[in-house]
């Protein structure tokens, strides 16, 4: 079945559980994000393209990629709207069309463990395994 | 009867009657009314000055008349506009619950809600939430009155 | 046979455009007694009310049932006109259509349906109505002000000048409140303390106005026109009497570690003070937690350099009884603690303050005398970020949900304070929205970007980290999609304001409504905004809702009329729904006695006809001037003896017939 840009948007929404029309457009979860500056589309207005039904350039964004999944954006905001949510809902939508694990736990080199920080190493694999 | 009472998949027409103290509950009704906020249809409300104004004695005669629920609705406890309305109400309803229980109804046929004259979102979702418990539960045969039965 | 009318009313559309009115007229029709029943229009309009009057004669009608909009809305209206054709107010029942039925459900046929059943109930209950008369009761012509802010004030004020006596009760030392402590005021930039202070002498030299500062209400009991308060005049440990304010003890007090609680914590103070210089009364209080003399036993010397001998240590909290015909609420404000809004660094960096605290700063008579500089190193900042909504218009347990309502505007004042003083400082302010709805509002806020230029950026800031000797503002420009970092040397949060702490106390003492933030509930949004539901409970200022000075002021007055009204009647019109005791049935048990909140029912010795024959017995007796009509006594009573007019056990019975 194919979706329109619109219906997509409200799918989205759906899944993710979150009410996007309780934003109000503060900028807060921008303000707060700390990789925001290597974002192209910011927290705020990644909530409202959403919001708007518009769904197609937030996939083909780096945001999905850039995001940590840390969550500070939703700690911040105002109005309990939950911004990380949204970008992983995006980002599990665009991982299941491209239908492909691109990271395997086993093939994860053991010495891993120990360098990376363990958030990093849960968000690589929302980000990057379906 | 108990077989009736089980199965609550067959659709009837509920009546729950809910008693709203003027001050608060029936000041939250009305702006649930204002806010637009809807509920079902088959509450009706009857206004009494306060909770402790409801004999238990209505809520029976409610049930005999073929009622499926009754709602009392007050002040929140220390908000009463009486000062102890409220308390005299919460005591009353706690012993005629245990009475029906004791007479084979189902207590949860019977609830005790605090809703203030701001409140109205909670008056909506209370009484919605009844509603749903009372379908749950089915009709309201136990206790009622055949002679009663329209 | 009764002789019922039935009025079914349109309501424009609010009822004909989901009730079907035509037919819930029709089918009340046939109902034994119903001797009329109609639709019209608009029932509560002049027409709609001739129509009922003209019925009533021309049927003979002995009962009346209006079917419109909430009896909390119109019954006053409906049982007015039924009176003026002769018949008794109480024998008219409401059937609400409009907020219990056409407003909340869409489906014609249900709501219909619920109509008919509701105008069934009414019918009911109205053919059991019995005829009834209002009592009287005296109106005590005093009035009593919770509050000596500005609105408290600006009530207490208009009320002496109408020649009625007034007390002013204040919990802090000195009345002034939250005014006292600004700076200057928007839109016009005029001094705060310059327009205060005289309206604060003026109420204590009034001769009608009686003030107790450092006081707190004890309990309050009564009703409309017969209020009785207990006021707690907390321990000064001065002579109010004997102190002529010259202040020494203040300056050789050596306790000096107190933080001031009107310089919002930013200098220390003395155990024994004056919070302010224009402070009325002025007369110090000794602060009994931080004194030595208390503390210790080893001190005194406020004793010895008082020339007035005037300090008390002795002196213990009074207790004073008055008697008042309506209460006024003017507990105000206070801002939101910032402890759970950890982003901001406001516990850590000295340099991050609250508005309040800024206005102490640019106050000449602040600590620092007006001077603005930075809390850290005493240096004169060269940027400022201004930082709105903060907690404001928060849906999360941190904040508030509401518009605070005056901070936009004060962000603006203070950006223009700062830009006129030092036009060398740089001024930004971060906002969501700004705004300024309000006579010259808009056009100040524009002032201070067109004229001053301030620089506005929409866009919340997101956390304030410290760098260096400076602080970092982290931010997102909503507009242009930039990520800022914005140096500063200082960051005022405008803070969200909540109802004082003690109105939730006061709220249950008084039996008047509170809302879920705690602001106290107007008897009607629109109609009635400085009422308490409660008779004879007033509102005014912020502790209704958020205001700013002028609406605080209107609003105040607005009190004192509707407390004036009160006050210049003699005698007030009692409800006449009181419990009533059967005196046949009645068995003496009293049990009714114990439930009863208001004291009114007592036991007296009477005869009573039984059979026959004349006996005397105990029989439990209403005084219908203290009850107020809860009905807890009808409930405890065994033998069904104690009944409530207008809402007797029958009347409700038949509601229940009738409903189910």
């Amino acid at each position: 079945m194919h979706l329109t840009e619109k219906e997509e948007a409200a799918e989205i929404l759906r899944i993710s559980g979150v009410k996007a029309d309780n934003c109000m457009q503060c900028g807060k979860c921008s303000a707060a994000c700390p990789a925001g500056a290597k974002m192209d589309i910011l927290p705020h207005r990644f909530v409202w393209e959403l919001m708007n039904g518009r769904v197609n350039n937030l996939a083909a964004s780096n945001t999905l990629w850039q995001c940590l999944s840390c969550f500070t954006c939703s700690a911040r905001c105002p109005r309990g709207v939950d911004p990380a949510k949204l970008i992983e809902a995006v980002r599990l939508s665009v991982i299941r069309k491209q239908g492909e694990n691109r990271l395997n736990v086993d093939e994860l080199p053991a010495e891993i463990d120990e360098m990376m920080p363990q958030q990093a190493l849960v968000s690589a694999l929302r980000k990057y395994n379906k | 009867m108990l077989a009736a009472q089980s199965t609550p998949d067959k659709e009837f027409e509920q009546l729950i009657v809910a008693f709203c103290c003027n001050w608060c509950s029936y000041a939250g009704a009305d702006l649930a009314g204002t806010a637009r906020r809807s509920y079902p249809a088959n509450i009706k409300i009857i206004r009494v000055p306060c909770s402790c104004r409801v004999n238990p004695t209505f809520i029976l005669r409610a049930f005999l008349r073929g009622a499926d629920g009754v709602i009392i609705a007050g002040c929140h406890p220390g908000d009463c506009h009486y000062t102890s309305g409220n308390y005299f109400a919460r005591r009353r309803m706690t012993l005629l619950m245990s009475m029906l229980s004791f007479l084979g109804v189902d207590k949860a046929r019977l609830r005790v809600e605090w809703v203030s004259a701001a409140e109205g979102n909670k008056f909506a979702e209370v009484m919605t939430s009844f509603a749903e418990t009372i379908k749950a539960l089915g009709e309201n045969v136990k206790l009622r009155d055949l002679r009663c039965k329209k | 046979m009764q002789k019922i009318g039935v009025f079914v009313c349109w309501c424009g559309s609010n009822i004909a455009a989901t009730v079907d009115v035509a037919r819930v007229a029709e089918s009340v029709k046939s109902i034994p007694g119903v001797a009329f029943a109609a639709d019209y229009r608009y029932m509560c309009s002049e027409g709609g009310q001739e129509l009922m009057q003209k019925a009533i004669k021309d049927y003979g009608l002995s009962r009346v049932v209006v079917c419109s909009c909430s009896p909390r809305m119109h019954e006053a209206t409906f049982r007015k006109a039924a009176q003026a054709a002769g018949l008794n107010p109480y024998l008219v029942e409401i059937a609400n259509i409009r907020e219990h039925c056409s407003w909340v459900h869409k489906d014609k046929e249900v709501a219909t349906a619920k109509a008919i059943a509701l105008a069934k109930a009414a019918i009911a209950k109205v053919k059991l109505n019995t005829p009834l008369v209002s009592g009287e009761s005296a109106v005590v012509k005093r009035a009593l002000v919770i509050g000596g802010g500005i609105a408290g004030l600006q009530t207490a004020l208009d009320i002496a000048e109408a020649g009625y006596k007034v007390d002013i009760v204040e919990k802090t030392p000195s009345i002034g409140g939250k005014m006292s402590q600004l700076d200057k005021t928007f839109p016009t930039l005029d001094c705060s303390a310059c327009i205060l202070t005289p309206k604060m002498v003026e109420a204590a030299t009034h001769e009608n106005i009686t003030i107790y500062t450092y006081s707190e209400i004890e309990k309050v009991s009564g009703y409309v026109g017969q209020f009785e308060a207990v006021i707690r005049k907390k321990a000064r440990s001065v002579s109010v009497d004997r102190c002529s304010g010259c202040g020494i003890c203040s300056e050789k007090c050596p306790s000096k570690k107190a933080k001031s609680e009107f310089d919002q914590g930013l200098r220390n103070r003395s155990a024994i003070y004056i919070p302010f210089a224009q402070a009325i009364p002025n007369v110090p209080v000794i602060d009994r937690e931080n004194c030595l003399k208390f503390q210790t036993g080893k001190c005194g010397i406020c004793a010895k350099v008082c020339p007035a001998g005037a300090i008390e240590y002795e002196q213990e909290d009074e207790l004073v009884t008055q008697k008042y015909g309506a209460i006024v609420l003017a507990t105000g404000f206070e801002p939101i603690d910032m402890a759970k809004f950890g982003e901001f660094n406001y516990e850590y960096c000295p340099d991050v303050i609250t508005s309040l605290e800024f206005e102490r700063l640019t106050n000449a008579a602040g600590p620092t005398q007006g001077h603005l500089v930075r809390l850290s190193d005493g240096k004169k900042p060269k940027s400022i970020v201004f930082v709105s909504c903060v907690g404001s218009r928060d849906t999360t347990e941190r904040g508030k949900t509401y518009c605070s309502k005056i901070c936009c505007m004060y962000n603006a004042k203070h950006a223009m304070l700062v830009k006129e003083k030092y036009p060398d400082i740089d001024v930004q302010v971060f906002y969501i929205d700004v705004r300024t709805p309000g006579k010259s509002f808009d056009e100040f806020y524009r002032r201070a970007v067109e004229e001053y230029g301030v620089q506005y950026t929409k866009g919340m800031v997101g956390k304030i980290t410290e760098e260096g000797d400076h602080l970092l503002v982290h931010a997102s420009d909503v507009a242009s999609g930039a990520q800022l970092s914005v140096p500063a040397d200082m960051v005022v949060l405008a803070t969200a304001i909540k109802p004082a702490a003690d109105a939730r106390k006061l709220a249950t003492m008084l039996t008047a409504s509170i809302d879920t933030n705690d602001f106290f509930t107007e008897a009607h949004p629109k109609l009635r905004p400085v009422e308490s539901p409660t008779a004879g409970i007033f509102l005014s200022g912020v502790c209704q809702g958020p205001k700013d000075i002028p609406e605080t002021v209107a609003q105040a007055g607005a009190a004192a009329v509707k407390v004036l009204g009160l006050l210049s009647k003699d005698k007030l019109l009692t409800n006449p729904c009181v419990a009533t005791c059967n005196e046949q049935t009645c068995s003496g048990c009293l049990a009714c006695e114990k439930v009863c909140p208001y004291g009114a029912i007592s036991a007296e010795y009477k005869l009573v006809n039984v059979k026959g024959l004349k006996e005397r017995r105990l029989i439990a007796q209403v005084n219908e001037a203290l009850c107020q009509g809860c009905g807890a006594c009808t409930v405890a009573c065994p033998s069904g003896a104690m009944d409530l007019k207008g809402f007797s056990n029958k009347q409700i019975m038949a509601e229940v017939d009738a409903i189910c």
